[in-house]
């Protein structure tokens, strides 16, 4: 029954087969073919790939199966870190009626950074035509050509769409970081105007310092780096430039209403205590993937990151159980977190021993900043972002700079290393001073720039609610809804 | 007909309640309540932030019983309550006017 249908279907496809065939023998001439590449080019390049290295004549444009995977895998991680690890951690310490202000603010971060990062974001920091130590180019505006190829400037074998993807999850959770110091006050308007500048203004050129081919302070990848500073995944870019933004920010909005007179207690310790398990898992990507290849630079900050963030938590649940008689759930969730961030700049540039090291400071220097620092100059950053990201990110990129172990990484003595002096800091010492360097300019440049930003949001559309709206909570007024049916 | 409202310690429910059973009380109304007395609260610490708790977690059980009933539930409570630390609880006697068991309208003590 159905024969003739078939036939007839048979003969259709053949006659445009035939079509198809002819035409393109017709418009298309035989290219004269490229030298095949030779055996031992073609065993060359399955050598680089295993070594993460330059695939030369045979398999260029080509992304590498396993650095890919890791690296989509990383993205995905990392993003876990923002949705819902660090929403969750948030929304725990606030109080009931603003933990959806919390979630809100950090999707809205997390799409409007990506609106940004699509149309300048990436461009601005991996690109590469400005030639400047500032900014990176314009060629990859609204990731025009960010194809499945690599980036040879930045990575052999993973696709740039992906490397551009990877990026834009640490453009996320940079600005959403801040939101733990103005927390329970801030308009949620405000806060995205307030975003979208200190992008532009903040994160895209520090980034591009940073990690850029030809930025400032890439020390690492960039022969001609003025500053020959190391930051593997992220200390000055992500820790100190949110974490110093977040105080001048704090202090500019002033305190909660109430603050220091109503109890202000977390509402949810078993959500802060979930997030700060997504956290940590998500951290992974962030760390051990910012070595863009599945490679032994990548195993190293792996193991590096464990290390220091379990020793961090365990050291910070010991302070409090010896000195105040309690090893609370927050402090464990603090001092892993707090691991974290400062092992962050280091966990591709120190061993396991310098890991161990970076975990008890990581707990110590922190923990004082959270208790008697805030408690001294009574600021009110609402959930620690200084104590924790600005002074753990600040004393990661000074250790990184004490304890970096030239034998775990290979580009710390690399061509450009040796070019702009950074492997003879490595072997003669001395690091940290190029450390403090890169410090003091990230600093400077969060601190002012913050301010103008600010003090700019603040005489346009206004930093704050009204009081009333303050008092009853943002979840029903900002964004009509509660976050818990009553 | 007395109404016996007893504040306990909520880990103490399940004793008290046996002890209740046992002495032929056959129904009980239990609450979750927060208040303090002179156990006072506690302090919560938060890293730098320290709050004072005022009010703490007790259970609140009211039950009524016959007037020659009363001594004899009063003391299965305090019994089964106690741990001779601060914050045991106190029970309270009060006089009922009424009772009505509204499937049958009985009334008064054969109510209870």
């Amino acid at each position: 029954m159905h024969t003739p249908q078939r036939l007839l279907r048979t003969a259709l496809f053949a006659c445009l087969a035939c079509y198809l065939s002819l035409t393109a023998v017709a418009q298309t001439p035989a290219p004269a073919a490229p030298a095949a590449p030779t055996t031992d080019e073609r065993i060359a390049a399955l050598e680089a790939y295993v070594n993460n290295g330059d695939p030369g004549k045979s398999l260029t444009g080509v992304p590498g199966p396993g650095h890919n995977a890791w690296m989509m895998t990383s993205t995905a991680l990392v993003l876990f870190m923002t949705l819902p690890g660090l929403a969750l951690f948030y929304g725990g310490l606030v109080r009931r009626k603003n933990v959806l202000s919390v979630l809100a603010q950090c999707l809205g971060i997390t799409g409007l950074v990506t609106i940004l990062w699509w149309a300048f974001g990436y461009s601005l920091v991996f690109g590469s035509n400005f030639n400047s130590p500032y900014f990176g180019g314009s060629e990859y505006f609204f990731l025009k050509d960010v194809t499945s190829a690599p980036n040879t400037n930045y990575a052999y074998w993973v696709s740039q769409n992906v490397f551009s993807m990877y990026q834009l999850m640490f453009a996320i959770i940079t600005p959403a970081l801040i939101v733990g110091a103005i927390a329970e006050r801030m308009k949620f308007t405000a806060i995205m105007a307030f975003v979208t500048v200190w992008m532009f203004v903040v994160y895209f050129p520090l980034a591009h310092m940073v990690w850029g081919s030809s930025g400032l302070m890439n020390g690492v990848w960039n022969g001609d780096a003025r500053i020959p500073a190391i930051d593997f995944a992220g200390g000055t870019v992500v820790h100190m430039s949110s974490g110093w933004s977040a105080l001048i920010l704090c202090l500019i909005l002033g305190p909660r209403v109430g603050f220091g007179k109503e109890k202000m207690a977390p509402h949810n310790m078993v959500l802060c205590m979930v997030g700060t398990g997504m956290l940590w898992v998500g951290w992974y990507g962030f760390n051990a993937g910012s070595a863009v290849a599945a490679d032994g630079v990548a195993a190293n900050a792996f193991t590096t990151t464990t290390l220091a963030t379990a020793v961090a938590a365990f050291t910070w649940g010991a302070i409090e159980k010896i000195f105040r008689g309690h090893a609370s759930i927050l402090g464990f969730c603090s001092g892993a977190v707090a691991g974290l961030v400062v092992i962050t700049p280091a966990c591709g540039f120190v061993n396991s021993t310098g890991a161990v090291i970076i975990g008890v400071f990581a707990a110590v220097v922190p923990y004082l900043a959270c208790t008697k620092l805030k408690a001294k100059f009574g600021y009110d950053d609402a959930l620690d972002t200084f104590g924790v990201h600005a002074i753990g990110g600040t004393l990661g990129a000074l250790l990184t700079g004490i304890l970096v172990a030239g034998s775990v990484n290979g580009n710390l003595t690399g061509a450009p290393a040796v070019k702009n002096g950074l492997a003879k800091l490595v072997t003669d010492g001395g690091l940290w001073v190029a450390q403090l360097k890169a410090i003091g300019i990230t600093l400077v440049l969060a601190v002012v720039a913050t301010t103008l930003i600010a003090y700019l949001v603040k005489a346009t559309i206004k930093l704050r609610p009204t009081e009333e709206v303050e008092r009853q909570g943002l979840d029903t007024n900002e964004h009509g809804e509660e976050g818990y049916a009553s | 007909m007395k109404l016996i409202i007893a504040i306990i310690k909520p880990f103490k429910l399940e004793e008290v309640k046996t002890a209740l059973a046992e002495i032929g009380v056959e129904g009980m109304t239990v609450t979750e309540v927060k208040g303090f007395g002179r156990q006072k609260g506690h302090t919560e610490i938060y890293r730098g932030s320290e709050y004072t708790v005022d009010f703490l977690p007790k259970v609140k059980i009211e039950i009524g019983v016959a007037d020659d009933a009363v001594a004899k539930a009063v003391a299965a409570i305090v019994k089964s309550a106690k741990t001779g630390k601060i914050g045991d609880g106190k029970v309270f006697v009060v006089p009922v006017e009424d009772v009505v068991r509204i499937r049958t309208d009985e009334r008064g003590e054969s109510a209870l």
